[in-house]
């Protein structure tokens, strides 16, 4: 069987030829686009390791069909910085030492990345560690990646309104 | 993950029609689906996708004043919908206890209700699993099972339900439209899914190939919309399934209970609507005394199914918690830890 | 030469260690540029999956070979009939540590999770689904799955070779004479690495070369043992491990699963990964054992130890040797006459437990400072005082001196800032706002500051850059950071003049990173490779007439950010790159090496040390725990970075947080399966399990240790948080529960 299937990866549309419609679309990124910032811990939706943005919503890429997306927009890890600019989150995650061996950080940088654009958990740390608790840290990381989180999406505020003004 | 045929129908009825072939199941955002087919726990021939289909992913006001809740609106979506979470607010809270942002981003209301049990043994296929392939015997029945049925098992099955969205539904009185090759049909959600018996393999009164269409609630369900509170007894404080919960709902009339919506979570293979409970607290002053007595009429009939005695104790205590928390009123905004025990309660004082 | 070795391990102007700098792989790890091993993808790449045993003792009777070669896709299935031969036999067992591994070797079921058969396809669906295919079939014997099965015996020895029995003073004659005895038994249950990487392998043969990518917390080891297994020499194994993706002892000696796929890539002739499955985690690739622990302590009038007998019952799998040394704990940390430490161990049919972060001393801790703290209620004293009451000024069981010992600063500045002060004594005293019972405990935390071998080497460069190599391992403890700091120290270079190599087996070999000696051992090699360096081009200096060096002699250079320069006037100097020039050299190396001072370790007992308090709120009723704040304070030496060491401790508070609290496997004692071999319900905290964390950081400078001062930060940080978590459950509840971790069931006796 080959399906056929358009998506658009970090803002660049591809048309991708699946041969076989089990691929999910974690293992599309990393097996088959070579676009392997995005991790696999469990393969179960049970870590968060494998959170990318689905149409501007953080998703576990592990339990979803990449056939079943067609159409889809996909942000990564890889797509989130301007060019060489990092992204707010991602500035905030290294200046709060919010990892360790690094490797749940690209899904924990877009779980952040879902959950400032989802805008309900505020400035309240306690929401944020609620929020931030579909991405497991075996490294125990928690404390400076709710920090970042709160730092970036102040930092983005502030942004967005200057630019505002 | 075995291999299947995938087809990706544009209307209800093609894709009731291609899941009337035997082997087929029904794919929406598969967040449970995908798991047990990589777990070789379901092996579908087909997958029949609804992400084409449409009708399915509105939420929308009844003239009653309930809502129709389409099958594949994303548990999120629902939960944050300022309109449905102002009018049904415990389940907004029991939604948003459950699983992960990420998950609640992708799972749907249909799949919600079709998840499978989380049961160990029903997830191990080198375990018996009188679930997973009838007459095979039970596993659990001996094995570790303290966080097991203590409501409602039998000898072949004692695995619960592990939604918390159903549990608040289930009180609430929410109506299951399904869609199937003889038409359409509702059921209430209290009847829809099956205890296990002898045929713990039958989870749900779907035939083969129905579908979940949509789930409405009834304009009476949001009368308790002041008074209802989820609670979620849980083993890390996010991101885990119940060991037991509970809901609440009360409508309060010149200081006594008018009506009393109640349900527990965990304690069964399907969510536990109380109607002896809701029944003792009619007309009842709201306190300790009339909730702990609700709470003994809705245990009345729970047994440990093995290691799991406590959680009788704990059901009880948990349901007069929802009770006490509900008769307090609805915050004004959800707390931050939903439907956890750690999340502050303010105005609300808890005796030991 | 001696002096310049030795000025290097002052803090001196422009030093670089102590700095809190960020991670140099910060970047990369932010970016999804860090590349880990299953990252990689060779050319030609096939992917291989494992089938691994559903039960726990027998032999497999058969395979579905047909299904699964028939599954499109599927390029070849590996078993016994067909795998490569080995050189080596893998149960042959040539030391302590090179343990036994599964690799396909006859039709033997040692634990449940064995791999007993390897599917390579073209993708990893096909690979994924031949596994399952093969259904297995199996005769299956009887299983021993719990501590009580089976006969127990004494180990030869628990640990890393250390006594399975220490004695000190007479215990019995010391619980005689006691004014009050406390007798408890704790239990411990196995619990799993699970670091967020999963094992990886990508493997790539050129006739017989390999190059492999794999996360390795000890690369030279495993290149020995890799080239050991497939009888090549160590030079034609390549490995590459730039980053691990959490490592915690399962990643320190190369596992079955790991050599599985480089015996694919072998048998198909291409490159070939494997990657476990999360659940294939949960066997071959190391636990920590269960404990069962018997404490019996004895005080007289004044609170003071009497006797203290530790005894530990574990389990080693059936087949091979690993003894969780729970007792390493109480020869050091409280002051008693008599202190006993006996193990005895029971075999199981599971994967042979090894190495968790903190083997020995987190479940040791744990167990230990529960009965401290019950025989301190028992006292009627504050747990903190009656710690005080028996702080031990010398190591208890050897009667040495403490090489450093900041332990009473740690208790004072924790407690200072935990406040600790208004602590009722009696549990249950305490409410939230909320009605929420609140409780206070404190933990000791201890680990020895231990020292592996490891080297390194050095280069100045004519432009003035450096070079610093060693195979370190960067397990996420930061590594490639730390170490940079004292190799830009060593070189008298600022950081960004340093070019620093690790991760990789061709470069000298760093030691393995565990024991929390990584930084100690790889930072003193890379201390001695730069004074090394600078001594040799001091050579050259003082021996040139050209040079304003020449003829320091006695008085001897200095390094200062690029420059020598003579000690007794600084103003004349000359930078490293004039002197290589006029010398027509392009670089001058050096050599350091890093390892244990003996002659420092006779006389002196060494440890890192720490308190930590934590405040824990139960629900009344319902039992439900949350560790709402913990303070730690923390006396390791010299201080490399805070700003990652802060990180550690906080990383292993969260390990003691999950050890009292949250983590465990649940086996079925009929199959020996663990029946939540996944993250969904083996527990590790969230990230709403740890609302608030500090971390102090107590000065204390140690010049025994070794020259650099450095301690272990990496595994003390679980114990005492343990143990102080399990504490404050009992403060806010009255119930001393002693069976980990604590479960809702047992805190609803009294609502």
């Amino acid at each position: 069987m080959s399906l056929s299937i358009t998506l658009t990866v970090n803002a660049v549309p591809r048309t991708i030829a699946l041969d076989d419609p089990r691929v999910t679309l974690l293992d599309l990124l990393r097996e088959r686009l070579d676009l392997t910032g995005t991790k696999k811990g469990c393969d179960r939706g049970q870590c968060g390791a494998c959170t990318v943005l689905v149409d501007g919503r953080r998703v576990n890429s592990c339990l979803a069909l990449a056939v079943s997306l067609d159409g889809a927009e996909v942000l990564t890890i890889e797509g989130l910085a301007e060019g060489e600019v990092p992204h707010p989150v991602q500035a905030a995650f290294i200046e709060h030492d919010a990892f360790q061996c690094g490797f749940c950080t690209p899904g924990q940088i877009m779980s952040a990345v879902g959950l400032i654009r989802e805008a309900q958990a505020g400035d309240d740390p306690e929401r944020v560690r609620e929020a931030m608790s579909g991405n497991l840290c075996r490294c125990g990381a928690y404390k400076g990646i709710t920090e970042a989180v709160l730092e970036a999406q102040r930092r983005l505020a502030a942004d967005a309104e200057e630019k505002a003004a | 993950m075995n291999r299947f045929d995938y087809v990706r129908p544009a209307t209800v009825a093609e894709a009731v029609a291609a899941a009337a072939q035997p082997g087929s199941a029904y794919l929406a955002a598969g967040t449970n689906l995908l798991d047990l087919m990589k777990g070789g726990v379901m092996r579908p021939a087909r997958l029949v996708d609804l992400a084409r289909v449409p009708g399915l992913d509105a939420i929308e006001a009844l003239p009653d004043g309930g809502v129709r809740i389409g099958a594949r609106v994303r548990n999120s979506d629902l939960a944050y919908d300022p309109g449905f979470a102002r009018r049904f607010p415990a389940v907004a809270e029991a939604l948003l206890s459950g699983a992960s942002a990420q998950l609640r981003n992708a799972a749907t209301v249909g799949g919600n209700l079709l998840q499978r049990t989380r049961c160990a043994y029903f997830y191990d296929p080198a375990s018996a699993c009188n679930k997973r392939e009838a007459g095979a015997g039970c596993d659990a029945r001996e094995g570790e099972n303290r966080l097991h049925a203590v409501l409602g098992w039998s000898e072949q099955c004692i695995a619960t339900h592990p939604s918390d969205f159903c549990v608040p539904l289930v009180a609430l009185g929410a109506v299951v439209e399904i869609e199937g090759q003889a038409g359409r049909r509702e059921v209430p959600l209290e009847e829809f899914h099956r205890l296990p018996g002898t045929t713990p393999e039958r989870e749900s009164v779907l035939a083969p190939g129905e579908l979940i269409v949509a789930v409405r609630l009834p304009g009476e369900a949001a009368g308790f919309a002041g008074h209802a509170r989820y609670v979620k007894l849980r083993e890390r404080t996010s991101y885990a399934f119940a060991v037991v919960s509970a809901t609440a709902g009360l409508r309060l009339e010149d200081g006594a209970i008018a009506e009393a919506r109640l349900a527990l979570g965990g304690v069964a293979a399907k969510p536990w609507r109380v109607p002896e409970a809701e029944a003792v607290l009619r007309g009842a002053r709201p306190g300790a005394e009339a909730f702990r007595r609700a709470a003994e009429a809705a245990l009345a009939e729970a047994r440990p199914s093995g290691d799991n005695a406590f959680k009788i104790e704990l059901a009880r205590r948990i349901l007069v918690r929802a009770l006490t928390l509900a008769a307090a009123g609805t915050p004004e905004r959800l707390p931050a830890l939903p439907a956890s025990p750690h999340a502050p309660h303010p105005g609300v004082s808890l005796h030991g | 030469m001696a002096e310049l070795a030795s000025s290097a391990a002052h803090v001196r102007h422009g030093s670089s260690i102590g700095q809190p700098l960020t991670r140099r792989d910060g970047q990369l790890k932010v970016t999804g540029g860090a590349r880990y091993a299953a990252d990689n993808h060779p050319p030609g790449m096939l992917h291989a999956a494992l089938a691994v045993s559903s039960v726990a003792r027998g032999r497999v009777t058969g395979l579905d070979l047909e299904a699964a070669r028939a599954h499109p896709g599927v390029v070849a299935v590996m078993t016994p009939e067909n795998r490569p031969a080995l050189a080596q036999d893998p149960n042959d067992k040539s030391g302590p540590f090179v343990f036994r591994m599964e690799l396909l070797q006859d039709d033997t079921v040692r634990y449940v999770g064995q791999p007993v058969a390897v599917v390579i396809a073209e993708t990893l669906e096909a690979a994924t689904e031949g596994a399952a295919l093969l259904a297995p079939r199996y005769a299956a014997e009887p299983v021993s799955t719990g501590l009580e099965d089976g006969e127990a015996f004494v180990p030869p020895a628990v640990g890393v070779g250390a006594p399975a029995e220490v004695r000190h003073g007479d215990v019995e004659a010391g619980l005689a004479a006691a004014a009050r005895r406390v007798e408890a038994v704790y239990e411990t249950p196995a619990q799993y690495h699970n670091a967020m990487e999963p094992h990886a392998v990508v493997a790539a043969w050129e006739g017989d070369r390999l190059s492999i990518d794999t996360p390795s917390q000890g690369l030279v080891m495993a290149v020995g043992r890799v080239a050991g297994l497939f009888g090549i020499p160590p030079e034609n194994v390549e490995i590459r491990s730039p980053f691990l993706g959490g490592g915690f002892g399962s990643k320190g000696a190369i596992s079955g699963p790991q050599v599985l796929g480089i015996l694919a890539a072998k048998l198909v002739g291409r490159p070939v990964k494997l990657v476990l499955k999360r659940d294939q985690m949960y066997g071959p690739v190391g636990h920590r054992a269960p404990t069962r622990q018997t404490l019996r302590l004895g005080v007289d009038g004044e609170g003071a130890l009497t006797a203290l007998h530790h005894h530990v019952r574990t389990a080693s799998s059936r087949y091979d040797d690993f003894f969780e040394p729970s007792g390493s704990v109480s020869h050091t940390l409280y002051a008693s006459p008599a202190i006993a430490t006996t193990s005895d161990a029971v075999r199981l049919d599971s994967g042979t437990p090894i190495f968790m972060r903190a083997p020995g001393e987190a479940s040791g801790s744990i167990a230990l400072e529960g009965a401290i703290d019950e025989m301190a209620a028992a006292c009627g004293m504050d747990p903190l005082e009656f710690r005080l009451r028996n702080y031990a000024e010398v190591e208890p069981t050897s009667g040495k001196p403490f090489s450093s010992k900041a332990l009473r600063e740690c208790y004072a500045q924790g407690a200072e800032r935990f406040g600790w002060s208004g602590r009722p004594l009696a549990p249950r005293q305490m409410r939230d706002e909320d009605g929420l019972l609140v409780g206070w405990g404190v933990g000791t935390a201890t680990f020895p500051a231990l020292m592996m071998h490891g080297q390194a080497r050095a280069v100045l460069r004519r432009d003035g850059s450096g070079l610093v190599e060693t195979g370190a391992h960067d397990m996420g403890q930061g590594a490639w950071t730390a170490f940079a700091q004292i190799a830009a120290d060593s070189l008298a270079l600022p950081i960004d003049q340093l070019e620093f190599r690790a991760g990789h087996s061709g470069l000298p070999d760093a030691g393995i990173a565990g024991g929390s000696a990584h930084t100690a051992t790889a930072g003193m090699a890379i201390h001695g490779a730069g004074a090394d360096v600078i001594a040799r081009l001091a050579e050259l200096a003082m021996t040139d007439q050209r040079s304003p060096l020449f003829g320091a002699g006695n008085a001897g250079v200095v390094a200062r950010e690029g420059r020598l320069v003579r000690r007794d006037d600084e103003s004349r100097g000359e930078s490293y790159a004039e002197i290589l020039a006029r010398a027509g050299l392009d670089e001058i190396e050096g050599r350091g090496t890093g390892a244990m001072d003996q002659a420092a370790q006779e006389h002196y007992a060494m440890h890192a040390h720490g308190a930590v308090f934590a405040e824990v709120k139960v629900d009344p009723e319902l039992g439900q725990i949350r560790a709402t704040r913990l303070v730690g304070a923390f006396a390791a030496g010299r201080i490399i970075n805070p700003r990652l060491v802060r990180s550690q401790y906080y990383g292993g508070m969260i390990w003691g947080v999950s050890f009292a609290l949250h983590e465990a496997a649940v086996v079925d004692r009929r199959t020996g399966r663990v029946m939540n071999a996944n993250l969904g319900e083996y527990h590790v905290p969230v990230n709403a399990d740890v609302p608030s964390l500090e971390a102090i950081l107590v000065d204390e400078v140690d010049p025994h240790v070794n020259a650099l001062g450095i301690k272990g930060v990496g595994e003390i940080g679980i114990t005492g948080s343990a143990g102080a978590v399990a504490n404050a459950v009992w403060h806010a509840t009255g119930v001393r529960v002693r069976r980990f971790p604590i479960a809702i069931e047992e805190l609803l006796g009294q609502p």
